[in-house]
């Protein structure tokens, strides 16, 4: 009975705590994203969207390339050497000051790690007085824009353990991390010496929930302030009520069928285009994602501007068309209505995997609108490394992935690994076009917006036409916030969330 | 005693070995590549898969020889060292202590709850066989037994959380956040629990010295106190031992609604990215636990049952 009393005592005080005064309360987050481990290139985007730690670069809103830690930047002439001159006033929460000779050692980590910062072409990593000297190989006007990823954020000596590994991350944000209880919960408290000023709320305590439907109610309870990524389903109700803010923008992500165009199913190019028009995009946008406009008309979504090409051929639902362009490569219906060509039947197996929650059932409504043109695909919910595996030993047939345009804020840094020669884990299988490669190649060479248009725009038309890869559906991403504070913004790139700028509302 | 304590250590040597060899084995066993699998567990779904799944396997060393491998971690066990995980980079006991600490005070609360719930239903129904509160302990038993864990902490989560504002829905570290998992937990296990102690109650209510007891004038709380509880618990406790048991592996499911970081799903999470010190390390304490669970349940049951001693 004693326990009893105990337990009913300590909710008491629990609730007691929650009516203390709103500005010694911390600002309560919870998102999906767990936090396994402290190595930049596997949770830095965790540490980097709360403010933990910053990058050299970031991105505002609209993706333009924008001051971090580097006051500014400069590229020689002939295009290969960089220079980040870094800002004066920035100190680590150890309270040591950033210098360049520590930045340059960072990023040499990143970039013999495994995070995007190895996929450029650099020679050198360097110090020079207030500078970081990054020599390159070849023109790469990319370079800072992979310089905004979360992998290549800047940490203080005393981050590393005595055999280099990281063993805590000592950042430069506005907030330092006071506790982390891997790999559910982390609470941050205001550094106190961030160049950026002061932040609004000086406490916040993050915590992961995985499932989207829990992550609803911790807004509804009020047990959050701040919840990330909210489901499809829960958004409708939610923005219903008078207490929250619902907030939704359009991310760079398309989910996609990556075909392997060396099978038999997939090789002709009019295979692919029949299986681009089995599929209901709009329907899939409609009853899964529950808003028709996410139809994936193009590779890229209308807010990448530049990528998105307004004028381009939709892709769209046409099942007499694509029957037709299936029967011109040689596939008649079989006694089942499954098509088959020199007795082999159309019959593929379409892997996905649950690291989203809405791929498998896009998958399963994907397996329904195929078998209308006679293609029998078969469902299979793996893990993420099996698609990679299979696009390796050549027997992957068809995927359906989640695919990411703002690995680094340019989409260029993607399409560079996604369609170079042999393919890769998330791009082409069996799929080879040295226009796409020579436009991509130029496009990372160059920064001139102008310039960059023509090449742009024949990627993106090359990839319309060839269809490597099916575009499906875009994405958005739902952030539903408590009327308690105001602040409050979406960023589409997910780079930094912003939440020094948050405040108590009045 | 003596013996006892020596053949539950023995037990807990051969739970050690048997289980270390076993998850080695069966993870070697499952179809995929391991540092494909890791290197996914590590960087995301985002990422460059196949590069970096070069970098793990030389990292890791995974293509030396299984044998060397194996031995490596039993000659680190001998040192009381787990090892460490190969996603996450942490040490295996501190994750082990963070999640399974987690995880035994959930098991602790639901079982406590159940408890409180479960056996006095229980008493209460077992005392009047075919009665009013038999009936409505049935049906209780039956729906709260028959609904899924998942369906249930909604439930609650619904009540409590979005209508009342009492408790919140996620989160771990205070006893507020402990309760609607563990009251979710604890309303499946009572649903069992309640009808064991039931049949247990109404099997020492039909006993000929329970009915000499009443014969003889005993008031009826001192009949269920004296004569009662003791008879009907040997049962029970067993009963217990096995939903504790239960309640430290088999509650994946609620731990991950109430995004509780527990044993369970730390678990899945390092089968599916190929951990294998930290599935060893998990399986190896959690054989333990069952070793030392039994071994208190016998404790309990000897000293509530002292024909058992007679006989030992």
């Amino acid at each position: 009975m004693r326990m009893l009393r105990g337990l009913f005592m300590t909710v008491a005080l629990g609730f007691l705590a929650a009516e203390a005064p709103a500005n010694a309360q911390p600002l309560k987050v919870a998102g999906p994203w767990e936090i396994t481990g402290v190595e930049p290139a596997q949770t830095g985007y965790v540490f980097s969207r709360l403010q933990v730690a910053e990058t050299l670069v970031t991105a505002d809103r609209q993706g333009k390339l924008v001051p971090a830690l580097a006051e500014r930047w400069s590229v020689s002439d002939d295009g290969l050497i960089w220079r980040f001159l870094l800002r004066d006033d920035a100190l680590f929460h150890d309270g040591a000051p950033v210098t360049a000779e520590t930045a340059a050692a960072g990023l040499k980590r990143a970039f013999s790690g495994a995070g995007v910062l190895s996929q450029a072409p650099i020679t050198e990593i360097a110090s020079e007085g207030r500078e970081v000297v990054i020599r390159l190989a070849k023109p790469f006007s990319a370079l800072p824009a992979y310089l905004v990823h979360f992998s290549t954020i800047i940490l203080s000596p005393s981050s590393y353990d005595a055999s280099g590994r990281i063993s805590r991350i000592v950042g430069t944000g506005p907030y330092r991390v006071k506790s982390l209880t891997a790999p559910a919960k982390m609470e941050l408290e205001e550094s106190g010496h961030w160049w950026g000023g002061k932040p609004g709320i000086g406490e916040v305590h993050y915590l992961a929930v995985g499932q989207g439907e829990t992550r609803a109610l911790m807004a509804e309870s009020g047990e959050a302030d701040l919840v990330f990524s909210m489901l499809p389903v829960s958004v409708e109700r939610l923005k219903a009520n008078p207490e929250l803010d619902v907030q939704v923008a359009t991310i760079p992500r398309t989910r996609l069928l990556k075909v392997n165009a060396g099978s038999v199913f997939f090789d002709d190019v009019e295979e692919r285009q029949a299986l681009s028009y089995a599929i209901d995009r709009v329907g899939i946008s409609k009853v899964i994602l529950r808003n028709p406009d996410l139809a994936a008309t193009q590779l890229f979504p209308p807010a990448l501007k530049g990528w998105h090409a307004p004028d381009l051929a939709p892709l769209t639902r046409d099942v007499t068309r694509a029957k037709q362009l299936l029967a011109d490569a040689g596939w008649m219906p079989g006694s089942d209505g499954v098509l088959t060509q020199d007795g082999r039947r159309f019959s593929v197996t379409l892997l996905t995997y649950a690291s989203w929650p809405e791929l498998p059932p896009i998958a399963t409504a994907l397996q329904a609108q195929l078998r209308e043109v006679g293609i029998d695909a078969k469902v299979s919910v793996g893990n993420t490394s099996e698609i990679p595996a299979r696009h390796a030993d050549g027997t992957l047939e068809l995927a359906l992935i989640s695919r990411l345009y703002s690995i680094v804020p340019d989409p260029v840094g993607t399409l560079l690994q996604d369609y170079r020669a042999g393919g890769s884990d998330w791009g082409a299988t069996g799929w080879e076009n040295t226009d796409v490669q020579a436009e991509t190649a130029r496009l990372a060479a160059v920064s001139d917006a102008s310039k960059r248009a023509p090449s742009q725009r024949r990627a993106v038309q090359i990839l319309q036409q060839e269809l490597p890869s099916i575009p499906v559906t875009w994405s958005e991403l739902a952030i539903v916030s408590s009327k308690r504070i105001t602040g409050v913004q979406v960023d589409p790139l997910e780079v930094n969330y912003g939440l020094s700028a948050i405040r108590w509302a009045e | 005693m003596g013996n006892f304590l020596v053949a539950r250590l023995a037990q807990a040597a051969i739970v050690t070995i048997v289980v270390g060899a076993l998850s080695f084995v069966l993870i070697r066993i499952l179809p995929g590549d391991a540092a494909m699998r890791i290197a996914a567990g590590r960087y995301g779904p985002d990422a460059s898969i196949t590069e970096a799944a070069a970098k793990v396997r030389l990292e890791l060393g995974l293509d030396r020889p299984v044998a060397v491998q194996f031995l490596e971690w039993l000659g680190n066990l001998l040192r009381f060292d787990l090892g460490h995980s190969l996603v996450t980079a942490a040490p295996v006991v501190h994750e082990l202590q963070v999640q399974l600490g987690a995880s035994a005070w959930l098991a602790a609360a639901a079982l406590t709850l159940s408890i409180l719930i479960g056996p006095a239903i229980g008493v209460l129904s077992g005392l009047r066989p075919g009665g009013v509160a038999d009936r409505l302990g049935l049906a209780g038993a039956a729906i709260f037994r028959a609904m899924p864990p998942f369906v249930l902490g909604l439930l609650l989560m619904l009540v409590f959380s979005k209508q009342l504002s009492w408790l919140p829905p996620a989160g771990f570290g205070s006893p507020r956040e402990i309760l609607l998992p563990a009251l979710t937990l604890a309303l499946g296990l009572a649903a069992m629990s309640s009808r064991v102690a039931r049949n247990s109650v109404a099997a020492v209510v039909k006993a000929p010295y329970f009915a000499f007891a009443r014969h003889k004038g005993l008031p009826e709380a001192v009949v269920v106190r004296r004569h009662g509880l003791r008879n009907a618990a040997i049962p029970v406790v067993s009963y217990l031992g096995l939903q504790a048991i239960y309640l430290v592996e088999g509650v994946v499911v609620v731990e991950s609604l109430f995004a509780y970081p527990g044993i369970g799903h730390a678990l899945v999470h390092a089968i599916i990215e190929r951990d294998v010190p930290m599935v060893q390390g998990t399986a190896l304490v959690m054989g333990l636990m069952f070793v030392a669970i039994a071994a208190l349940v016998d404790a309990i049951s000897l000293w509530l049952d002292p024909r058992l001693r007679r006989t030992a």
